[in-house]
């Protein structure tokens, strides 16, 4: 996987991981033109798209857009299942999860992804040490808040 | 110093944090920028500071600063400075920023210098989490400087103790393998092990590197194609089975026998695919999928795969009946392509369906038999070769649907002929029987065709023909084929006799194969009626005596199963006389070395409270759910329905010998059961809510035969007989207006209906029971029926399907469903239309054919019943002119249409009646008839309610509306008086 956005129906980035070196410049230019792209789509359509030398794969949830982008030779079918399982983690530590919780507490959700997902690949496939991982990290940080 | 740190502290106090500067970015909306060039400034304030805290404050707004897009690599070097401060949320998001606002060249001049200790640091910190934290940082931005440096650092952690690390060590290695390629070959074999971790979660992740590993370079991997295999066959996990899958995707080209290794258990995996279509399925997408199937199967190398697709495309498509299949000329097809797969065992599956499909579904049987005509006049191709014996099958079913229902082939001499060819005696036994016997029926049309021209010879013609040809199947050595052949050469023989004296035949031979044959449902005993004077509850014997059946074992199995008849004499048994027998039995026991007593508990209830026998038995009725409320429970509403059929029909029997009635046109295909049209009564009436309105009853009319379940929801369509009730529903709705609660009618059974608004509209109705309509130019045309569902995703939606089915012998198209949309439910239009368009009919009616169409409505208020008024328009197409026509209707959604069947257990009914919050109304009804358990069943299907609790004739029942309020309902009978009913709503 080369890189996670998500991003409100309003174009706003939530949250952004790349997962490959990328100049500041490009980035932006990328996600302003995927950000284009994807809500330019309507709800019907495939959630699946080339662009570039890249595979788009992409989700709405409510009012957010998950979005992927992985090389050619990468499955969509099990990108779309990171993405899904990525929004089961979000909900499942946050309690059905809203689009607010994650502007919030962004870095909570940076952190439940680098959790599931490391440099582009998967992790961890279980939910349970997942968020064991994310429970054991929020007891440890508390601690230290403390002292 | 101390002094500094309560300073500080208390100038954190006024510092934004950073959920103050998300919010404040969020009322800032329109001069965020100015806000946020505002905010950098103070931050850039708090990162001269010496507090680690204050800074880390800062560091951690840039972070989301960063994510807006804002430059922050101004700071680099005090991230880098707060990254290296213990604390670990600091660690967290500096993790993220490195990635996020350093540019490469940065990070590597500023890591190499400075951060490359304080990150070796943290890789052998004590705390798994600061490591985690380290390697997580580390994933995103491995150079291959750092890449060469760190490898052997996190070789190490590879082999940690805790599994945490071991499989974000696992993870990093592939980052670092790709940077630096160089360290693969040291780290492999540590690797490799990695995929026999206990771990799980370390075992996938090893899998997931290997795997991508291997895609780039798949000939250095082929030795752990064994190990690979040994994982795909043990292990549970599906992200792990995706990517051993692709892994093998790229060794198989390399390794031809590993192709060979892999078909059993990615078969398996298959087979589980299969086995989830099965349940996909729905009207909409099964074409779609067949389609798909279709597509493998030609692709599909193995004949054992090949025959499983074949077996899966043909139950998916027969399942429940063929409850999925709108078009039935498609399934015909399907089945007719499927004949061309070489060296299928399953010939015989695919006739079967050919013959059930053209006995059961009268309209399609023209289609039918003009594909197995063209199939048997290609015989020969399915028989050219004997491995291809198994296909050979269908020619059994084809010819048998040529000669039964020869009246609908357009050429039946040619088909004759084919079916008389020498090859034929090349065909199994049993076939060659099927092909003589249909033969006849065949001759016998053809007989008649020609015999009604002037044309005589060609009638003897025909006659020599077979004389011609039969003899060789006289010679077969089947005795099944020899028996049939001479028989009928012999007829024939004599019928040119008779030609020769220019005797019409043609009536006579055809009167040899006379009658219909028609399919018997496994249920059709239940319909044969129980003749006058037979009790088949009477004993036919003397029933044994009592003191017999108690003490004799074997007889105790008769009582077992017939509680009904053992039940009263227990009763009658007088209380001495039972006490004696326990003690009896007692005795008995306590002798008895080999009986083994029963557990204490209940032994004792049973034996020390007195009088139990008087406790009243419930008898449970199966024919209501209980236990498992929401289970599709359609059979046994079938059941119920097919025993007041049952009823009904006797009872009109006697009612038909005085009044005839007129039957006009009836659908197509609607006597192919035992039960024909006729005998379906509208037995339960529609409830018509304006009394001006003429009664017109809306009946299900055809195909109840062969789709069962689609009748059993058919046949609600009632009408009340009993006016009274209107009355008191009327004052219901009144009070439950006023409450605005929501509300629940319970007293006229029906689901939803549709009545023909407008009594001048000539093509109105279909079928009128009672009352037919004094004009009509097209004697039935159309026939709607109705479910209404609620939509369990949407609580402001019912979905409505309308059967529609063209009664005519006139081709109708161009359908527009249109509803004049009420403040409270509007018919969901596609966007940019107008509210007054109305909705195509998304297909096309043959004369005959029917078809099912949903529409969605979104409804506001679901506490009052909605009654709509609309329009179907339609051009009816005849020979020579087409007539536009339109058809008004109702349709009425009753407060029960947005009910979702719910299970609710009896505790938390009981904790729900409890609550207080209930509202509670109630009502008797008179004169209602039925038993108590069709009653409830009624309910639970009508309503869809279903029953929390039965106690003898008092009932409990809940259900749930789309919107989430609770309907409670108790329905009671007194003595002999009509259930009483009391609902309770929430």
């Amino acid at each position: 996987m080369r890189f996670m956005l998500l991003f409100s129906r309003q174009g706003k980035l939530r949250l952004q991981k790349w997962y490959t070196a990328t100049a500041e410049r490009d980035k932006k230019k990328m996600v302003r033109e995927l950000m284009q792209v994807v809500l330019a789509r309507k709800p019907k359509m495939c959630s699946f798209l080339e662009w570039r030398d890249l595979k788009i794969v992409y989700k709405r949830y409510a009012s957010l857009y998950f979005c992927c982008a992985v090389e050619e030779q990468d499955n969509e079918l099990i990108t779309l299942e990171v993405i899904h399982r990525f929004v089961e983690l979000l909900d499942k530590y946050f309690g059905s999860v809203c689009e607010l919780d994650i502007i919030f507490n962004f870095e909570k959700a940076y952190f439940i992804l680098d959790e599931f997902l490391m440099g582009g690949e998967i992790q961890d496939t279980s939910k349970k040490s997942v968020l064991k991982a994310i429970e054991q990290a929020d007891l440890l940080q508390e601690v230290y808040d403390y002292f | 110093m101390a002094l500094k740190i309560v300073k500080g502290s208390i100038d954190r106090m006024f510092d934004k944090n950073l959920q103050d500067l998300v919010r404040g970015i969020r009322n800032h909306k329109e001069d965020e920028a100015k806000y946020i060039s505002t905010c950098i400034d103070e931050i850039k304030q708090e990162l001269k500071q010496d507090n680690i805290a204050v800074k880390a404050n800062a560091v951690c707004k840039l972070t989301y600063l960063q994510m807006l897009g804002y430059d922050v690599s101004w700071a680099a070097f005090n991230i880098v400075e707060v990254m290296s401060s213990s604390k670990f949320t600091y660690k967290v998001s500096c993790s993220q920023l490195q990635l996020q606002s350093v540019d490469a060249v940065l990070i590597t001049t500023i890591i190499n210098s400075v951060s490359l200790p304080l990150v070796t640091q943290d890789l052998s910190s004590p705390n798994q989490y600061d490591t985690g934290v380290a390697l997580t940082g580390l994933s995103c931005f491995v150079t291959p400087d750092l890449a060469r440096d760190l490898a052997s650092d996190i070789m190490t952690l590879m082999s940690h103790t805790k599994p945490y690390i071991r499989k974000k060590a696992v993870l990093i290695m592939y980052k670092v393998f790709l940077k630096y390629p160089e360290s693969l070959r040291p780290a492999f074999p540590r690797l490799k092990e990695k995929l026999e971790d206990p771990d799980p979660g370390v075992q996938s992740a090893a899998v997931n590197v290997i795997c991508e590993l291997a895609r780039r370079n798949p000939k250095n991997y082929l030795s752990l194609a064994p190990l690979f295999f040994k994982l795909m066959t043990s292990s549970t996990n599906n992200w792990v089975l995706i990517k051993i899958i692709k892994l093998f995707g790229a060794l198989t080209p390399l390794e031809p026998r590993l192709g060979k290794k892999l078909i059993e258990p990615l078969t398996n995996l298959i087979h589980r695919a299969l086995d989830l279509l099965y349940g996909m399925v729905s009207k909409k997408n099964l074409m779609e999928i067949v389609k798909k199937l279709m597509l493998h199967v030609d692709k599909a190398e193995g004949t054992t795969y090949r025959d499983e697709l074949l077996t899966k495309i043909i139950d998916i498509c027969s399942q429940s009946n063929y409850q999925y299949i709108t078009n039935f000329e498609w399934y015909i097809s399907i089945l007719v392509e499927l004949t061309r797969l070489e060296g299928t065992r399953h010939g015989h599956l695919i006739a079967s369906q050919m013959l059930d499909v053209a006995i059961r579904v009268k309209a399609i049987r023209v289609f039918a038999v003009a594909q197995m005509a063209t199939l048997l006049d290609n015989g020969h191709l399915l028989t050219g070769n004997m491995q291809r014996n198994g296909i050979c099958e269908v020619l059994y079913a084809a010819a048998w649907i040529c000669g039964e229902f020869s009246e609908h082939l357009e050429d039946p001499m040619q088909t004759l002929e084919a079916m008389l060819r020498p090859k034929v005696a090349t065909l199994p036994g049993h076939i060659q029987a099927v092909y003589v016997q249909n033969a006849a029926k065949l001759f016998a049309t053809v007989l008649r065709k020609q015999e009604g021209t002037t044309d005589s010879l060609a009638a003897q013609e025909t006659s020599q023909l077979l004389i011609d040809r039969l003899p060789l199947f006289v010679q077969s050595a089947n005795l099944e084929v020899q028996e049939r052949a001479s028989c009928i050469l012999q007829l024939v023989k004599y019928i040119q006799k008779l030609q020769q004296k220019e005797v019409e035949v043609a009536e006579e031979v055809t009167a040899l194969f006379a009658g219909e044959l028609n399919p018997v449902a496994p249920k059709a005993q239940k319909k044969v009626p129980v003749p006058d004077g037979l009790d088949l509850d009477a004993w036919i014997n003397e029933p044994p005596s009592e003191s017999e059946s108690e003490d004799e074992k074997p007889k105790a199995i008769f009582t077992k199963e017939e509680p009904k008849h053992t039940r009263p004499r227990h009763t009658e048994v007088d209380e001495k006389e039972l006490a004696r027998r326990r003690e009896a039995r007692k005795q008995e026991q306590a002798n008895n070395p080999f009986y083994i007593k029963t557990s204490p508990s209940s032994q004792k209830v049973y034996q020390d409270q007195p009088g139990v026998e008087h406790i009243p038995v419930v008898q449970i009725d199966l024919s209501v759910p209980l236990k498992v409320p929401g289970m599709p429970m359609s059979d046994q509403y079938l059941k119920l329905e097919e025993e007041r059929r049952q009823k009904e029909r006797s009872e009109r029997k006697k009612k038909e010998k005085k009044k005839k009635r007129e039957k006009h046109g009836r659908g197509r295909r609607a006597d192919s059961g035992p039960e024909s049209e006729e005998d379906i009564t509208p037995a339960h009436h529609v409830d018509i809510v304006t009394e001006e309105m003429p009664e017109v009853c809306w009946v299900l009319l055809q195909s109840g035969y062969f789709i069962p379940q689609v009748m059993s929801a058919q046949f609600l369509f009632q009408k009340s007989t009993k006016h009274k009730k209107k009355k008191q529903k009327k004052e219901k709705e009144e009070k439950e207006k006023k409450k605005k609660k929501k509300h629940h009618h319970h007293h006229h059974h029906h689901h939803h209906h549709l009545h023909s608004a407008d009594e001048s509209v000539q093509n109105g109705t279909v079928e009128e029971e009672e009352e037919p309509l004094p004009v009509r130019t097209w004697p039935s045309l159309l026939t709607h029926v109705y479910d209404v569902q609620g939509n369990l995703q949407d609580g402001s939606q019912v979905v409505v399907s309308v059967i529609f089915e063209n009664k005519t012998d006139h081709f109708l198209k161009s359908m527009e469903f249109n509803v004049l949309d009420s403040l409270n439910s509007k018919l969901q239009r596609p966007e940019g239309s107008s509210p007054h368009d109305g909705l195509a009919v998304p297909f096309q009616l043959p004369p005959g054919v029917s078809n099912e169409a949903r529409f969605v409505f979104s409804v506001q208020s679901i506490v009052m019943p909605q009654k709509l008024k609309g329009t179907l328009t339609f051009i009816v197409k005849t020979e020579d002119a087409s007539t536009h026509e339109k058809l008004d209707f109702k349709l009425h959604f009753t407060c029960t249409s947005y009910l979702i069947t719910t299970p609710c257990y009896s505790d938390a009914y009981a904790k729900l009646l409890e609550s207080g919050e209930l509202k509670s109304s109630s009502l008797k009804l008179e004169g209602v008839i039925m038993p108590f358990h069709h009653l409830l069943a009624r309910i639970c299907f009508h309503h869809h309610f279903s029953v929390v609790e039965r106690i003898d004739s008092c009932a409990s029942m809940y259900s749930r509306s789309i919107q989430g309020h609770h309907v409670c309902l108790l329905v009671k009978t007194v003595s002999t008086r009509p259930p009483y009913i009391s609902s309770l709503l929430l």
